[in-house]
């Protein structure tokens, strides 16, 4: 038996390594996909104010920092049981806005990017970021524009663009200035021209990707995303809805309250990464996947004009529930449009200024759960707190750990389908990674960071002896 | 001109001083004509390369692998950068410190799991330190960068000066939090 080891992964959000193993005729035997170190907020948080959370558990993650702390103030306004005021839950939405654009930017145009663009088996010197900016700088130069255009809302709002201190318990600690709203406004009609050309430049790549479509994986799993009493497309608030993979409904307007009911945790022996399930199916049969393929798959429509145009032709091009894991990319720039739309939505309801924007109470319950969906999927956050509000418990289930079944299946088949043993070439390889990249995976999330990133790929005889190595 | 070598390291942290790097935004475009990133997450694959010129290091040192990487990155680097809280003071990353390693891998793996409540313990995965300890404790490090993050003006500045071959006096360029 031989293994090869792709330590770390590179272009992804985090540390992980992925191991494949051969069989005697150089086909795969066995994949694993781990995720390499440990952080413990579910325990160092002990003994902390429950609302100091939401400043704590933001420094979970640079890139999505902004659903952390949503998630935590809304399990904070479950502890002092009030509802926050309408301006201040749009409010709440409208940062989050800021924020799926500015990671969905990240991922499509200047992580994904490079392959898409300048392909899987293009040279690895240059094949990131700064080689995109040399051969399509407009490419390169719009991807730059959408994030800080994403990045810049969250300043306006919240007054820094990484981890902020503007969300709080009740609400936000101030109301949104008209002069803001105009600026943002302002800014809107570029983001979405951007959005768009993302969106007509990964159309055309599908069809040159046919292979990776079915390669990356297209096993049928169940899917998980909020939605509002509608079926609409959620992200900051909504009820959490379960399709099987056929696309049936399986379980409707789950609160966070009742995660428990459906949401088991896995704990994996050879990853720090958790592997949630669907309960009633048990594990590992209850696999399902979260994020921009899951939440379109779940909901019925996205509810702003130009998105829905996309989501239609989308369903009508590759089904009701389509299963590719590539098509990530593709539910990931829909998303983008809808976030924009749905921030000028925001803007355009008066509501947006009203001055009542943070509502005021102490420990009302020993309990909280706040749910949201974070860029990558359903992000929870619960917490137990004392009579003085110090946390006593803490549980956190992050949207990379949701996928943790279907990602470790998914490295699978690409291995079988590229991997002949004989030969380790780099796009092989790129392309097993690739996998993780549509996935969009959040590894610092998920109570982990990330090491080092170089590429070793070693092919190892059962003695452990090196057989064959690239390093590139 | 030859370009700088630049590699930037992500450790024990969260990744969000990488970001306020990107947060330099179209600055970015001049900034890579004068550096080449030969190494780090926003680059693709590499062995960490001999005779870089500048470092920049996100993150505390969180397991046994960090420091057998560090200490290899320190050998192989001219001017080696501790970027933001966590690698300057261990910060977010050093607040497991107060509590035993087993009560925190109890937490996550076995009161919070439903299934195969065991701690993972795969050779594959890194062995945790008992404490996450700031960069300085490891190697020499030839410059501090605080902030949680650090702005996007202060990570400009402070490579900006490096390319012209000067340490950045940062006494006004930073502040808490």
């Amino acid at each position: 038996m031989k293994t090869i080891v792709i330590d770390p992964v590179t272009r992804i959000e985090g540390h992980a390594k992925i191991t494949i193993r051969l069989d005697d005729e150089g086909g795969v035997a066995d994949t694993r996909f781990h995720v390499t170190q440990f952080r413990g907020f579910e325990k160092f948080t002990e003994g902390r104010p429950y609302y100091e959370m939401p400043s704590i558990t933001a420094r979970i993650c640079g890139i999505c920092p902004i659903s952390h702390l949503l998630a935590s103030v809304k399990a904070c306004d479950a502890i002092m049981a009030i509802k926050p005021p309408p301006a201040a839950a749009k409010l709440r939405e409208l940062l989050h806005c800021g924020q799926i654009t500015q990671s969905h930017a990240l991922s499509f145009f200047l992580l994904s990017g490079p392959d898409i663009v300048l392909g899987f088996d293009s040279d690895p010197a240059t094949r990131n970021m700064v080689g995109l900016i040399d051969k399509y700088p407009d490419i390169a130069k719009d991807g730059i524009a959408l994030r800080k255009f994403g990045q810049q809302v969250i300043a306006l709002l919240a007054g820094e663009r990484i981890h902020p201190s503007w969300t709080v318990p009740g609400g936000v600690n101030s109301p949104l200035k008209a002069s803001v709203r105009d600026e943002i406004l302002a800014g809107l009609p570029a983001a979405k021209k951007i959005a768009k050309s993302g969106l007509a430049l990964l159309k055309r790549a599908v069809d040159d990707f046919e292979e990776e479509m079915t390669a990356f994986g297209s096993m049928a799993t169940m899917h998980a995303g909020l939605v509002d009493r509608n079926g609409d497309l959620q992200l900051y608030d909504g009820d959490l809805r379960f399709v099987s993979a056929n696309g049936e409904i399986a379980v409707d307007r789950m609160t966070g309250a009742d995660y428990q009911q459906y949401i088991g945790e896995a704990t994996v022996p050879d990853s720090f990464l958790k592997a949630p399930y669907f309960k009633p199916l048990g594990y590992p049969e209850g696999a399902y996947r979260v994020g921009p393929l899951a939440r379109l798959n779940v909901a019925a429509r996205c509810a702003t004009e130009e998105s829905d145009k996309e989501f239609f032709e989308y369903h009508q091009r590759f089904g009701k529930t389509p299963q590719s894991t590539f098509l990530y990319h593709y539910a990931r720039l829909i998303e983008l449009l809808y976030a924009l739309e749905r921030m000028e939505a925001l803007l355009n309801d008066p509501i947006i200024l009203d001055r009542h924007v943070r509502a005021q109470a102490g420990v009302n319950a020993l309990e909280g759960i706040g749910m949201v969906e974070a860029p990558r999927g359903v992000l929870l956050h619960h917490y137990k707190v004392n009579e003085d509000g110090a946390i006593v418990w803490a549980n956190l289930i992050v949207a990379t750990g949701h996928n943790n079944i279907a990602i470790s299946r998914n490295v699978k088949e690409c291995a079988t389908h590229y991997i002949s043993g004989k030969k380790i070439t780099d796009g092989m390889l790129n392309r097993v990674q690739g996998v993780l990249r549509a996935y969009d995976p959040c590894l610092s999330c998920s109570t982990h960071a990330s090491n080092s990133y170089a590429l070793d790929v070693r092919l190892l005889d059962t003695d452990g002896s090196v057989l064959d190595s690239r390093r590139t | 001109m030859t370009k700088a070598r630049l590699a930037t390291m992500w450790l024990d942290g969260c990744s969000g001083c990488h970001m306020s790097l990107l947060d330099l935004d179209e600055a970015l475009i001049p900034i890579s004509q004068r550096v080449q990133i030969v190494y780090g997450p926003l680059v693709d694959p590499r062995e960490y390369p001999e005779g870089v010129d500048v470092a920049l290091v996100e993150g505390a040192v969180g397991t046994e692998e960090d420091i057998e990487k560090m200490r290899m990155v320190r050998e192989r680097t001219r001017i080696l950068v501790a970027l933001g809280d966590c690698a300057v003071t261990s910060n977010v990353a050093g607040m497991r410190n107060p509590f035993k390693l087993k009560d925190i891998f109890n937490r996550a793996y076995v009161e919070n799991a439903d299934v195969n409540k065991n701690p993972p313990s795969d050779p594959a995965l890194p062995v945790l330190l008992r404490h996450a300890v700031p960069l300085h404790d490891v190697v020499k490090v030839d410059l501090h960068v605080p902030g949680c993050p650090p702005s996007a003006e202060t990570i400009g500045f402070v490579v900006t000066e490096l390319l012209e071959g000067r340490i950045p006096d940062l006494r006004t360029r930073t502040r808490f939090g």
